[in-house]
């Protein structure tokens, strides 16, 4: 959905600086490490839940009151009504403040904010969902709006592979344990080495997306993960016969207003915040390798 | 159409609108000309080129609260003031590239899907009277990029001196309706020929040309020009600072007792702190990303975005850079200035 003022924006916010007021609903947290969590959240003025509206793929900027604001994607999906809710890794200021927070504790949320996943586009395809490591919060995003009874039937079939380090930094376990029994995906999870107990596919993301991955015809990838495994995983796909405009990813960058001012998320003309986050490798063609 | 003043009569008009607005005026400080509230009763412009800071800051300040809130937990977040108060305003004596500055800001601040409120808001309490240059300062390089020194684009005024008068052009609607009336009258059929003459297009290369040179022949991304352009550069930023079209800000947080603060403040695409992620990967690590990132967006990407280049020709950035960096040299050496450079 390109968002031509339909939805993806939030007409009622005139001043694109003052945040929304969210209350954390539940923290969860996503490996042994414990630097990875999920935050849900509940608007606490229910007029502005209704305000927000949004699209797979898209982002907003998450402050935390006193310390500072940061960008993430957003993990739920538009049809998981009532909560928001982003996977944050603890690694600067913002998310290490963010970390120490804990149910009923009071957020600011700016949003939404940048493009979506391109589903206008992924209608009527068969769709290849590449992830590693703890990028894969929009991707679940998007798995969640797709596999909803109302919008499974727009999309053919849908694999995903996603890999991880080892299996207790996957993310979301005990929802990729549902869909792993589901028919209508073939989720294939990844880890890097071996460890006991783990009686899945043991590979890179690359490798495995080569065994899987068999038929570009009519096929959308949507690609995301650390600069490592998409610089590898683009040739893989290649290969497999996409072209440069059946492939997407979303870019992550530095960023301070997510509106296109501050100046600071531009690669090439196009600022990451506004144009992006989401682009065609085709587009990324386009722009010069500085991100 | 040309009106015109006498100068005792605009200096009187001018005092009279400062019974409801601030005017700011070119006041002169030991270390040269600077915006600032208009005391006295007379102006002193001799010396006058042009204010050492842009007058960007009067609309996009050095540093600013965007929001305030409280932050006791079952408070936290409550907004207790969003927006800035301003006041009406009167600019007066920009130069004419200065005022095309706030055009091109205007693109960035009061775009078609989002606009910033605080500037937006200055933007629109702001009377801009220019004072187009009859000479040009020693870094003046705006008729080399084809920006013409009379113009009244960005103003709502133009003012340009000739003996004992000002001749006035209209740059706005606004401009127009103050012109119309007392003590401004319309222009003899001499004066229009005067200005038509003092105007007659003085830029040596239009801005197109200059566009177009600059969004076709600027080498490679991966040229090895632009090893050789930033060796001297030191990454200071003064140039960011001082440029009347530079935009970039960061946003920061402070916090005192029960409230916090949104902050904005200029910020520089010359510091490696601007672009550098949370895990320690830097898109611009070096002097040479970074200076690439600067003229590329004002002569390359600027102009994709908004079809104009996002350089007025100042010369802020050449007078002040503590190592002469001098960007004509740069474009000269670019491949994107077309006329002869006699620095």
């Amino acid at each position: 959905m390109t968002c031509s003022c339909e939805s993806g924006h939030n007409h009622n916010q005139v001043n694109p600086y003052v945040p929304y007021r969210m209350k954390i609903k539940d923290v969860i947290i996503e490996n042994p490490e414990k630097d990875l969590k999920t935050f849900i959240l509940n608007f606490l003025n229910p007029e502005e839940e209704k305000s927000f509206t949004y699209i797979p793929g898209q982002f907003a900027e998450v402050s935390v009151f006193g310390v500072g604001e940061a960008p993430f994607g957003i993990a739920s999906s538009p049809t998981e009504k009532g909560v928001v809710s982003f996977t944050v890794k603890k690694l600067g200021q913002v998310t290490s403040s963010l970390h120490m927070l804990e149910k009923g504790d009071v957020i600011g949320l700016r949003g939404p904010l940048g493009n979506s996943w391109p589903i206008e586009k992924l209608v009527n395809k068969n769709l290849v969902i590449i992830s590693g490591g703890f990028a894969f919060t929009t991707l679940r995003s998007f798995l969640y709006y797709a596999l909803d009874p109302e919008n499974r039937k727009l999309f053919k079939n849908i694999t995903v592979v996603y890999g991880a380090r080892n299996p207790d930094q996957l993310l979301y376990k005990a929802e990729l344990s549902e869909w792993s029994k589901r028919d209508d995906l073939d989720l294939k999870l990844t880890i890097d080495r071996g460890v006991e107990g783990w009686n899945g596919i043991v590979g890179f993301v690359p490798a495995v997306t080569e065994q899987v991955v068999k038929e570009a015809s009519n096929t959308v990838a949507l690609v995301c993960g650390p600069p490592v495994m998409i610089k590898f995983t683009i040739p893989v796909l290649k290969k497999i016969g996409f072209t440069p405009d059946d492939i997407y990813t979303s870019l992550e960058m530095k960023m301070k207003c997510g509106i296109g001012m501050c100046g600071r998320c531009n690669i090439g003309s196009k600022f990451v915040c506004k144009d992006g986050p989401v682009f065609s490798l085709k587009e990324l063609e386009e722009l010069p390798a500085e991100y | 159409m040309i009106y015109q003043i006498r100068k005792d009569d605009f200096l009187s008009w001018l005092k009279k609108q400062r019974e409801g607005k601030k005017v700011l005026v070119p006041t002169r400080k030991e270390e040269g000309y600077l915006f600032l509230p208009w005391v006295g009763d007379e102006l002193d412009l001799r010396e006058y080129t042009n204010t050492l800071k842009p007058v960007k800051d009067v609309f996009f300040p050095q540093w600013e609260t965007l929001i305030r809130y409280r932050v006791e937990k079952e408070k936290s977040g409550e907004i207790v003031e969003e927006t800035s108060r301003t006041e009406p305003l009167i600019l007066f004596g920009v130069r004419p590239c200065d005022a095309k500055s706030i055009k091109l800001l205007d693109n960035v601040f009061d775009g078609e899907k989002y606009k910033d409120p605080y500037y937006c808001q200055r933007r629109k309490n702001t009377l801009i009277i220019s004072l187009g240059c009859r000479e040009l300062g020693p870094t003046c390089f705006c008729q080399n990029i084809g920006i013409n020194p009379l113009s009244s684009e960005g103003s709502d005024i133009l003012l340009v001196e000739f003996e004992d008068r000002y001749l006035a052009q209209s740059g706005s609607d606004t401009g127009l309706e103050i012109l119309e009336q007392a003590p401004f009258t319309p222009a003899e059929s001499k004066e229009q020929k005067i200005f038509d003459e003092l105007n007659g297009n003085p830029a040596r290369l239009n801005e197109a040309e200059f566009r177009s040179l600059a969004l076709n022949n600027m080498p490679d991304f991966n040229d090895s020009v632009w090893e050789k352009l930033y060796q001297k550069c030191l990454n200071c930023g003064i140039c960011t600072y001082l440029c009347p079209t530079c935009h970039c800000f960061d946003i920061s947080e402070m916090t005192l007792d029960s409230e916090g603060k949104r902050v904005r403040s200029w910020d520089s695409c010359m510091y490696s702190s601007f672009t550098l992620h949370g895990s320690g990967h830097n898109p611009r690590p070096t002097g040479k990303e970074r200076i690439r990132q600067r003229i590329m967006h004002k002569f390359n990407y600027f102009p994709q975005n908004y079809g104009v280049i996002a350089c007025v020709g100042c010369g802020r950035c050449v007078a002040e850079c503590p190592v002469n960096f001098d960007v004509r040299e740069a474009l000269k050496l670019l491949g994107v200035w077309k006329d002869d450079l006699q620095l």
